[in-house]
């Protein structure tokens, strides 16, 4: 299946209002609404042979040129048989910074969600074991976002020390 | 998370069996790096894996934010250090993707000969720690002597054997000479006589193959719904291989098979690396043959590109041109969009989700680890073997803690 048949039966199915289509060298994205961001997934990996799930990130556009949103979450999908790869983006907003989380659809979501809620603060409801990865539990802040400073809030200097004795 | 013992679960008799917690790593050799498992016994068998990661993360995302697309090579190197060389040329892939760059054929071929010897470099550690770990202490010696070898060549091209940093936007540091086509070619004869030496040490090796085969199944459903990518996915039946796929730099020219199996255990991943390594030379041997002349950079008029140093000492224009590159107020104009560039790189497929906000350094630079995807698969692989298989599993997966944590 060709991206531009994905495209046709994406619109049959969704219309040709409410998912925001663009391309940029070679690279078709697909903005989504949060509301439809998991039927849009099932619909992709059920009946556009989109079986994989390459990768999930997110983008915190505070300060990006003419951004109006404050977080993006992009999934890279790509299909194993025809080599096809679509990316599709959701944009989150405070105060309510969850959406629904893809493990239900590729066991490969888990840990790649765990980081975006790591790094980010977002949550995806319905993912079964939502902790942080990468940094330890005590951690407070989330350091990909912008406006947390490249060097830290001193985290390193008021970590819990633990002494031989307590441990 | 605080290790504690575990509640004793209780089995189908009235006896209660009891599980115990072992601490694996994060110092233990097999794990080659810092990586910590909380292991769930019963006796010698797994019942559980958790992984507890992030004792080497070092916010090199975050950095990626603050250096510009040429000064973050540097951190790229030190992401998978087992093939930096690949790190930085999918870094500049995805870079020039997002510029819209078309680098000279020369440097697409010295790319792809350097992307080839760090994979053969990159198999040549997983296949000989894995065989290390599991007590084959010579076939490791082969294969470290190889890599060797490939680090003389790698210190000829660029000047440094481990933090290469070798590619450019638009290019690349340094160009090559004939001794780096000597050297290639000398390593390929050395090769073939080392790689037939592991295999004959390894591949029906009693011990070898009865610790790795059945181990740490993966079926090909499994590894395509875990995203896993490269010789994991490949082990498991799944043909999916970029440099096939979605042919980048020069790959399209040669003649190279993809290598499967489709067991999905640990000999399987093990016989497809010492495969790949064999397809990896033949792409290097018709490269260095067809080695094409010309320009290693895009030419300096498109402003993007750092000139070469003689430029820079010599002409007027190769040293305006280093100033426009370097100053903190010029650089070069970025695009205001975003794109994912992905190379096949040993491990798995390397990407790079890039945002370009129209400044020289990227927005946002999301790597896409294949190390990290592949630990997830780790406590599913290892869930009911002996405890003795955690480290055929974990070699087989070839997880790097620097690319894993970044």
């Amino acid at each position: 299946m060709t991206l531009n048949h994905t495209l046709n039966k994406l619109e049959q199915k969704f219309g040709d209002q409410m998912l925001h289509v663009s391309h940029f060298r070679g690279d078709c994205k697909i903005i989504c609404p949060l509301s439809h961001i998991i039927q849009l997934l099932m619909f992709l990996k059920d009946d556009c042979d989109f079986d994989m799930l390459v990768d999930i990130t997110a983008v915190d556009y505070m300060e990006y040129p003419n951004a109006r949103d404050r977080f993006g979450v992009i999934y890279a999908l790509a299909s194993t048989n025809t080599n096809v790869r679509l990316y599709v983006k959701v944009y989150v907003n405070e105060p309510n910074l969850a959406l629904p989380s893809a493990t239900s659809l590729w066991q490969g979501a888990n840990w790649l969600e765990r980081e975006v809620y790591d790094m980010f603060g977002i949550r995806f409801e319905g993912h079964p074991d939502l902790r942080r990865i990468l940094l330890p539990e005590e951690f407070v802040a989330f350091p990909l976002r912008k406006d947390y400073p490249i060097r830290g809030r001193g985290e390193r200097h008021n970590f819990p020390v633990l002494t031989r004795a307590e441990s | 998370m605080p290790l504690e013992l575990a509640e004793p679960i209780a089995s189908k008799s009235d006896e209660k069996e009891y599980v115990w917690s072992l601490n694996f790593g994060p110092q233990h050799p097999a794990t080659h790096t810092t990586l910590r498992i909380i292991l769930k016994i019963d006796g010698e068998r797994v019942v559980d894996a958790i992984p507890d990661i992030g004792f080497l993360h070092s916010g090199f995302e975050k950095l990626g934010e603050h250096l510009d697309y040429n000064q973050y090579v540097t951190i790229t190197d030190r992401m998978n250090y087992i093939s930096p060389l690949t790190n930085n040329i999918a870094w500049h892939h995805a870079v020039e993707k997002l510029l819209d760059i078309d680098v000279p054929p020369r440097c697409k071929y010295i790319r792809t000969i350097l992307a080839e010897l760090s994979r053969i470099s990159d198999h040549l550690l997983c296949a000989g720690t894995a065989a290390l770990d599991l007590g084959a202490f010579t076939a490791f010696l082969y294969a470290f002597h190889q890599r060797e070898v490939l680090y003389d060549i790698f210190e000829l091209v660029c000047g440094a054997r481990f933090t290469t940093s070798y590619t450019r936007v638009g290019g690349l540091m340094y160009d090559v000479d004939g001794r780096f086509v000597q050297k290639v070619r000398e390593f390929a004869q050395g090769f073939l006589k080392a790689h037939a030496d592991v295999t004959t040490l390894l591949n029906r090796n009693r011990i070898f193959v009865d610790r790795t085969k059945g181990i740490g199944v993966l079926s090909n459903e499994d590894a395509i719904n875990w995203s896993c990518s490269g010789p994991v996915a490949r082990a498991s039946g799944v043909t999916r291989d970029l440099r096939k796929d979605e042919p980048y730099l020069a790959y399209s020219d040669f003649d190279f098979k993809v290598c499967c199996c489709t067991d999905g255990d640990c000999y399987a991943r093990y016989l497809v690396r010492m495969a790949e390594m064999l397809e990896s030379l033949k792409i290097v041997q018709q490269a260095i043959e067809n080695l094409p002349s010309g320009p290693i950079n895009v030419d300096v008029g498109d402003r993007q590109v750092l000139p070469d140093k003689t430029g820079v000492y010599q002409t007027i224009e190769g040293l305006i041109q280093h100033f426009e590159v370097f100053m903190s107020n010029r650089g070069f104009p970025t695009p205001t969009d975003e794109c994912y560039g992905a190379i096949d790189g040993p491990n798995g497929e390397l990407g790079f989700y890039l945002v370009g906000d129209g400044s020289n350094v990227a927005y946002r630079a999301r790597c896409r680890p294949p190390s990290y995807i592949h630990f997830a698969v780790f406590p599913m692989l290892i869930r009911g073997h002996q405890l003795s298989d955690v480290v055929a599993v974990l070699g087989s997966l070839n997880i790097i803690a620097a690319e894993l944590d970044r």
